[in-house]
């Protein structure tokens, strides 16, 4: 099985934790000296460097998270100086300002390490041509993917996002074989592709897919669309970018690259450090980073970590691809529930290549949770026949039930009769507030 | 005669339909034939129009589902019996009557009636093979 850097990837864990330890000691002094929110927040709870002896002590560091980003924005929580950092990236933020983060040369190099690595797993070669499209600018991917692809010697092909019919016919002419971009993009070309009747014209074997949550349901219909098989890629550019974990030809799970990450799953109300296995809120520090450096970075996103040896021979922990987010979360009847497990039924039910729009109310009556799913009818599943809209009611009903774990009430409601602000729906209504 | 029919989706909320009709009537939309397939959450409404595409638009304007279907119109004769014939017809040709419903006008001595069939091609043939279509498409549209 071909390895990017063996000694690193297949490390025996005892060897992978001094390793750990001894870089994080170095990078919490590090951070306690150059970055004022990290030395206050140390200050706070009485710590110095010194009690940091080894990842042993890691639970003791104070969190970090994204609001910081915006209260030191734009260049505050660096620990470099702007000579010594080659590049920035900033996301737009859905929700309110803008975050920037920064990158040292070395940085960059890490980071196309961390990428290539993946990309070797999956079999991609220096005799494999790379369609990178992914936005390139102030978005991490476009540049993510490029520096990983060159890293390894692939042919990148810089397409960046859009102008799909370019796309294709680029895929198509210079014959790509391995496509990178978001998953959402990737089922668009897919289907445009299968539209045109262009597939057999294809030399795709391989897609990297990240940057946004997608489903298996989505990552079969990539597969058979494209005719490829479909990697997952988690990053975030408070961390790195896309490649702080990923797929291995196992598809079980991403290797979070453990020589540069420590993850954590957390409690997402207590913040105590659960076992491991369980499901949490994921929690990052960054061993290696130099211009912004993260300790124990609350990613909101929720997921497991699996320890078990990876059938690949890497050693490095495995990331479940997160089930949503923390701050999306709902609890009713005591169960937690995300939109996304929503979505995924609603995707696979109506069997459309772009889910409905839906809305989840939720609301106390007596005592009891009320949990209503509003789902936006739509022309390509209304027939003039009462009994499939039945049909199709009752089978949301009972694929939430197994899914969820509990009844929701399923109504189907008029097209864009669901209320939208900036374009994007609003998923959740809760009115418990205040009701006992 | 295969007419168009416009099968509205309402959701269970009250107004739905009087929305709908009223859409239909500002925009000078005359409904000669109307049925209501209820279930417990939602309602079909099956309409038969002067205007069907201006009814189509003015519905999907106003945010509702509408598709138009093909469906059989045809006179009967009112008198005891006069279903009987056509029923019999359509069943020996294997059609499959989805259901069928009155029109709100009559044309004297007869009843128009509005039938959903699993093949209207063939039942159109039928009925006017057998002198059962004898409608003018102006009592259908303008009743
Ligand atoms: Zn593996």
């Amino acid at each position: 099985m071909p390895y990017r850097d063996k000694t690193a990837e297949t490390m025996p864990r005892e060897a992978l934790r001094r390793l750990q330890s001894e870089r994080l000691v170095a990078q919490v002094a590090r951070c306690y000296e150059r970055v004022e929110c990290f030395r206050k927040r140390m200050d706070e709870k009485g710590l110095t460097p010194a009690d940091i002896r080894g990842v042993e002590d890691l639970n003791k560091l104070p969190f970090s998270y994204k609001k910081d980003l915006r209260d030191y924005y734009p260049y505050g929580l660096f620990a470099e100086p702007l000579e010594k950092v080659v590049r920035v990236h900033a996301s737009s933020g859905t929700t309110g300002k803008r975050i920037v983060v920064g990158y040292t040369e070395n940085d960059i190099s890490m980071w196309a390490e961390c990428f290539a690595r993946m990309l070797t797993a999956i079999g991609v070669t220096e005799k494999d041509v790379v369609q990178v499209s992914y936005g390139y600018g102030l978005f991490t991917g476009g540049f993510g993917a490029h520096a990983g692809a060159e890293a390894i010697g692939a042919t990148v092909i810089p397409m960046s996002s859009g102008n799909t019919a370019l796309q294709i016919q680029t895929m198509i002419d210079f014959g790509a074989t391995v496509l990178c971009c978001t998953p959402s993009y990737a089922m668009y070309l897919a289907e445009e592709i299968e539209r045109a009747g262009l597939k057999d014209q294809l030399k795709l074997k391989a897609g990297v897919f990240g940057a946004e949550p997608w489903s298996e349901t989505m990552r079969a219909r990539i597969e058979e669309g494209l005719g490829i098989k479909a990697y997952d890629i988690y990053g975030l550019s408070e961390v790195l970018g896309p490649g702080v974990a990923c797929e291995c030809e196992a598809q079980a799970g991403m290797h979070v690259w453990e020589d540069h990450f420590i993850p954590e799953i957390i409690d997402p109300d207590t913040g105590e450090v659960l076992p491991e296995g369980a499901t949490g809120e994921l929690v990052f520090t960054s061993l290696t980073k130099e211009a912004f450096p993260v300790i124990r970075y609350r990613t909101r996103d929720i997921c497991s970590l699996n320890y078990e040896p990876c059938a690949c021979g890497r050693t490095h922990v495995r990331m479940r691809k997160p089930s949503g987010r923390s701050d999306d979360m709902l609890i009713i009847r005591g169960v937690n529930v995300f939109p996304s497990q929503i979505e995924e039924v609603l995707l696979k039910v109506c069997g459309q290549d772009v889910t409905p729009n839906y809305q989840i109310v939720v609301d106390r009556v007596n005592n009891n949770d009320t949990f209503d799913v509003n789902v936006e009818m739509s022309e390509s599943f209304f027939t003039d026949d009462i009994r499939s809209i039945d049909r199709l009611e009752r089978l949301l009903v009972e694929r939430l039930r197994s899914t969820l774990g509990i009844g929701a009430k399923v109504h189907l409601v008029n097209p864009k009769s669901i209320v939208r602000s900036e374009g994007k729906a609003k998923r959740v209504i809760d009115n418990r507030q205040g009701k006992i | 005669m295969i007419i168009r029919q416009l099968s509205v989706f309402l959701e269970n909320k009250p107004g739905r339909l009087c929305a709908a009709i009223d859409a239909l009537a500002k925009a000078g939309v005359n409904i000669s034939a109307l049925s209501l397939a209820d279930a417990a959450e939602y309602g079909i409404l099956r309409l038969i129009v002067d205007q069907p595409d201006l009814a189509k638009q003015t519905l999907t304007d106003a945010g509702v589902i509408v598709k138009a279907h093909r469906v059989i119109a045809l006179a009967m004769k009112d008198e005891p019996g006069g279903a009987e014939t056509i029923l019999r017809l359509l069943a020996d040709a294997e059609i499959n009557i989805e259901y069928m419903y009155a029109c709100v006008g009559h044309v004297t001595g007869k009843a128009l009636m509005v039938l959903r069939v699993d093949d209207a091609e063939k039942a159109d043939a039928i009925l006017k093979e057998n002198c059962c279509d004898e409608i003018n498409p102006a009592d259908i549209y303008r009743l």
